[in-house]
């Protein structure tokens, strides 16, 4: 079978991946994508920059670009600290933008970071919400009168939970469970989300809520506000209610992963693309020309790519970019080194909620400055391989919120460093690396 | 501030199987008792433990008298309390490498304790468990089985509290208020209220467990109590029908316990200073695993779902040396003796769960003579009932039982284990039919949420919505809950965490801390403090709670 050859291969496709492709598709670079559906399908839809600095005082963020100066002093080794303020900008800018034009709009504030509720009831600093979710941070940030809804058969989300947490903070909150229309038992996200494409559902929802409004400036509801354009039917239903009607994110997984993920599956084809998704990688080796050979698998098909120079954004151990057994860490695919603590012992702390996060979690893969990941010499192991996402080390994306930024800034940084090579390759040829 | 003021003949102090068994023991002869426990039903060693009911065989060579106790009491337990016991068998394996001797001397050893045993061929063995090693040498099959430490508890209290029994768990003993050689009544704190209770009876028993040497100092009375931990390992599958023992002299890592759908894996036996912040540990967690790999080779790539421990209370000297030497048999203290007496006060402690029927018997006899009572026991012939209150501890029965109702509204709210609403409402009603407070923990406690590969995940905050629907919970309880219910959870998982169970928890922490920021909503973060009820008592019940909009 013949090797299908590119410039890029991108392998992952989370966030960093998709990211990565997005940035190498807008400079028309050759490129391929290979990943299975993993950590988006969990995103709760919020794109983080950087929400809590320094995480062993829990202080929340409020200035993201500025906590991002902060954090690049104290942590030079961090992923952040190998790019300039101005190209992570760049790069949040680049994908917020695809998003608004691709049919998925999102509501940020420039230097300031927005307070979205969560399902539990707690409040997450975060940079950008869809703008399904934009009224409810105003609602929270001016205390207006508002009316959470929830749903018989809809588990894990209870409006009174929320509304009882937030007791002290937004006093104004009242609650209604109502039956979804169309369905019933137990409910799920994506079947919710579905449901309410149909105009009948809508019209029924909305008078359902509109019944029990009484005094309320706004409606929050779980975020299953259609899967396409949810903004369209959150509009549709503020406009029925006469006030605004905003989501709040659901137990992952929901729909506000889903609607990420196929909003850039959508469009990166048309941006000439080449995805496989659902196909995985299952080994790689460096021909004598230094090009990277690619075999995919799934149980239908095989696939050879041959690349020029690969990003890898696999992911970490949840998107098995790295995995880990008794005796230690490793990269999955290239079996790069893996920075990580010296034993076992030293991977979690006893509690859960430890302020400084768990040792393993800045475990990952040492790059340079062009994101090149270091071989065992300390030297980039392939001069045409670099890697972004929560595969790299010195960063606790969990702890510090900072998720989408981390993904996409890096994502940026090392395509960068792949068009670079690919131009230099354009000019002379190919050297053994 | 009001105290609570009981008035009973007996207090019993500790809610492990000691205790709750003594409880069930008195009801019977028709002796009113209140039981106090600081934590929940198990909380100490009775709850970390294998579930082993023994053969006797292990103890053939280190301590006759318990083989041949544990002989007696487990043939009387298969015959009262059938359902909270899988008599499985068990077998003793020797692999290659192991003591000829003691191989030899095993048989012989066995029948001079009166424990049946019949020696089986490899290939014997070998069939009858397939998981076994191609190197075993030597095996032997005997009367063990397994019995479910949680449901006997829950049932012995269950009972008891049916007889009279009165129940007050998170109720900590602050202190002894003695005249002359008596104890006249003793106080407790309900460490969820914050109130203080006192109860005056007229004997007092210490089944206290692990802490039983510090309830009796401070009383003024002294036992000599080391500590033992012993971790322990759930595999996400079960490995073998039978309880799998290596034939050799007691040591780490030897016995494979079945438990419903997993194997249990134990145990080590680590010197620890106090009972109170325990962990199960990494060295702990390979240490088990390669041992019990000798047996069942393919333990050694198992995926892992949780390990946990207990602190064995074992009477005797601060010497050194292996505490497997100490003797697991009982111990029963009449305090009303030496040079300090106290006439009505008497602790049991030690053994092991096989034996808490003849312990509760033991120490009962020695409070009927202190009240004049000279009623006998009636737990070696009563059958133990089947009470709907313990139920849910059973893998598989909330599911059957689900599929059975076919109700669409009883969704579920453990999706790993099955549990639905309808049973985490049957709980909570038995719960406060017994003036307790439903907690998440109390909750996770009395079934199997919670317990499956998730290890809590999506169940916990599923749980905690649904209490709050049911007006359970308040204000912002819930975060308590879900703080509390996740550290024990995560407890057990730590040390686990690799491979498919790596990314597990890394799913966990992203939900939980990623999204949800629980680690930025604790006021009193410390390491140092145990992630356990002692920190996060149970909310008090908030009965008549009203919310309009619902």
């Amino acid at each position: 079978m013949e090797a299908i050859e590119c410039d890029l291969m991108i392998v992952g496709s989370g966030m960093a991946g998709m990211a990565a492709s997005l940035f190498a598709g807008q400079r028309r670079i050759d490129t391929v994508q290979v990943g299975v559906t993993g950590e988006i399908q969990f995103a709760s839809g919020l794109l983080d920059l950087l929400g809590v600095h320094p995480i062993t005082a829990g202080s929340a963020v409020q200035n993201p670009w500025e906590g991002i100066r902060q954090l690049a002093k104290t942590r030079p080794n961090h992923p952040y600290a190998r790019l300039p303020l101005g190209t992570i900008r760049t790069a949040m800018e680049t994908v917020v933008e695809f998003l608004n034009q691709a049919g998925l709009p999102y509501f940020r504030c420039a230097d300031r970071n927005l307070r979205m509720v969560t399902p539990v009831g707690t409040v997450k600093p975060t940079y950008a919400v869809p703008e399904t979710m934009a009224a409810g941070v105003r609602a929270l940030e001016e205390k207006w009168q508002t009316l959470l809804v929830d749903f018989h058969g809809f588990k894990g989300y209870s409006a009174l939970q929320i509304k009882e947490t937030l007791r002290r903070e937004w006093p104004g909150l009242r609650t209604l469970r109502i039956p979804f229309p169309g369905l019933a038992g137990d409910l799920y996200a994506e079947r919710m989300a579905m449901a309410l494409h149909r105009p009948e559902n809508r019209r029924q929802l909305a008078e359902s809520i509109a019944e029990g409004l009484g005094g309320c400036r706004a409606v929050g509801v779980p975020a299953v506000l259609g899967l396409y354009r949810p903004q369209e039917v959150a509009a549709e239903l503020g406009d029925r209610i006469g006030v605004s009607v905003f989501e709040i994110p659901t137990m992952p997984p929901g729909v506000t992963g889903l609607r990420l993920r196929q909003t850039f599956e959508e469009r990166l084809p048309d941006m000439g693309i080449r995805t496989w998704y659902q196909q995985k990688v299952s080994s790689v080796r460096r021909l004598a020309d230094g090009r990277f050979r690619f075999e995919l698998d799934n149980t239908i098909s095989a696939k050879t790519v041959v690349a020029n120079s690969a990003v890898l954004a696999s992911g970490r151990f949840f998107g098995r970019g790295l995995t880990a057994d008794r005796s230690g860490i490793r990269e999955s695919l290239f079996g790069l080194p893996v920075v990580q603590p010296s034993s076992r012992d030293q991977w979690h702390h006893r509690d859960l909620l430890n302020p400084s996060g768990h040792p393993i979690n800045r475990a990952g893969v040492e790059v340079d400055s062009h994101f090149r990941p270091l071989g065992r010499n300390g030297a980039p192991a392939f001069s045409n391989l670099t890697a972004a996402g929560s595969i790299l080390a010195h960063q606790d994306w969990i702890r510090e919120k900072c998720g989408s930024g981390l993904a996409i800034a890096t994502a940026y940084g090392a395509v960068q460093q792949a068009i670079s090579i690919c131009a230099a390759k354009k000019k002379q040829p190919p050297v053994v690396g | 501030m009001r105290r609570h003021l009981y008035k009973t003949s007996v207090l019993v102090i500790g809610g492990g199987v000691t205790g709750t068994g003594l409880a069930r023991d008195l009801a019977l002869r028709g002796i009113p008792s209140v039981l106090v426990e600081k934590r929940d039903i198990n909380a100490g060693a009775s709850g970390g433990n294998h579930g082993l009911l023994h053969s006797g065989a292990r103890y053939i060579f280190s301590d006759p008298a318990a083989a041949s106790e544990c002989r007696r009491e487990s043939l009387l337990l298969k015959k009262l309390a059938p359902h909270c016991i899988e008599d499985t068998g068990g077998l003793f394996i020797a692999v290659a490498g192991d003591d000829e001797n003691y191989i030899a001397a095993f048989p012989d050893l066995c029948s001079r304790s009166g424990v049946p045993v019949e020696e089986l061929s490899v290939e014997e063995a070998r069939c009858r468990e397939p998981a076994l090693s191609s190197r075993v040498i030597a095996a032997f099959a005997v009367d063990d089985a397994t019995i479910d430490p949680f449901k006997i508890s829950l049932e012995n209290i269950a009972h008891a509290q049916r007889l009279g029994c009165r129940l007050l768990r998170f109720h900590q003993v602050t202190g002894f208020q003695t005249r002359g050689r008596r104890i006249i009544a003793v106080h407790l704190l309900n460490k969820a209220t914050r109130q203080e209770a006192v109860v005056e009876a007229e004997v007092v028993v210490n089944a206290a467990g692990s802490w039983a040497g510090s309830v009796a100092a401070m009383a003024g009375a002294e036992i000599p109590i080391v500590f033992s931990k012993g971790t322990l390992l759930v595999s996400q599958d079960r490995y073998a029908q039978r309880v799998i023992n290596r034939l050799r002299r007691p040591t780490d890592g030897d016995i494979v316990v079945p438990g419903g759908t997993v194997s249990i894996l134990g145990t080590t036996s680590e010197r620890v200073t106090s009972p109170d912040v325990i962990y199960p540990e990494v060295h702990e967690v390979d240490l088990i695993i390669n041992e019990s790999a000798e047996m069942i080779p393919s333990l050694a790539n198992a995926r892992y779902i949780r390990a946990y421990c207990g602190v064995r209370p074992l009477i005797g000297r601060q010497d050194t040396g292996d505490d497997r030497n100490v003797s697991r048999g009982y111990e029963l203290f009449d305090h009303n003796e030496g040079a300090d007496p106290i006439e009505n006060f008497v602790s049991i402690t030690g053994g092991k769960l096989t034996t808490y029927r003849l312990m509760a018997e033991k120490a009962a006899d020695v409070v009927c003579r202190r009240l004049g009572s000279c009623r006998p026991c009636r737990t070696d012939v009563d059958p133990l009932p089947d009470t709907v209150n313990a139920r849910w501890t059973e893998p598989g029965l909330a599911p059957s039982n689900w599929f059975h109702r076919n109700d669409p509204d009883d969704t579920l709210l453990c999706e790993c284990e099955m549990v639905p609403r309808s049973v985490v409402d049957s709980i909570v009603k038995s719960l406060r039919r017994r003036a307790g407070a439903p907690s998440m923990k109390s909750i996770g406690l009395r079934s199997r949420i919670g317990k499956g590969p998730c290890q809590g995940t999506f169940c916990s905050q599923r749980v905690t919505a649904y209490l709050y629907d049911r007006k359970v919970l308040k204000g912002s309880q819930g975060l308590d809950e879900l703080r509390a219910f996740l550290r024990e959870r995560w407890r057990g998982q730590h040390p686990l965490l690799w491979d498919v169970s790596l990314a597990q928890g890394e799913m966990l922490e992203a939900m939980h801390c990623g999204l949800h920021g629980l680690e930025l909503t604790d006021e009193s973060p410390s390491e140092a403090s145990p992630p356990s009820s002692d920190k996060h008592p149970d909310p008090v019940d908030v009965k008549g709670q009203q919310d309009g909009s619902h």
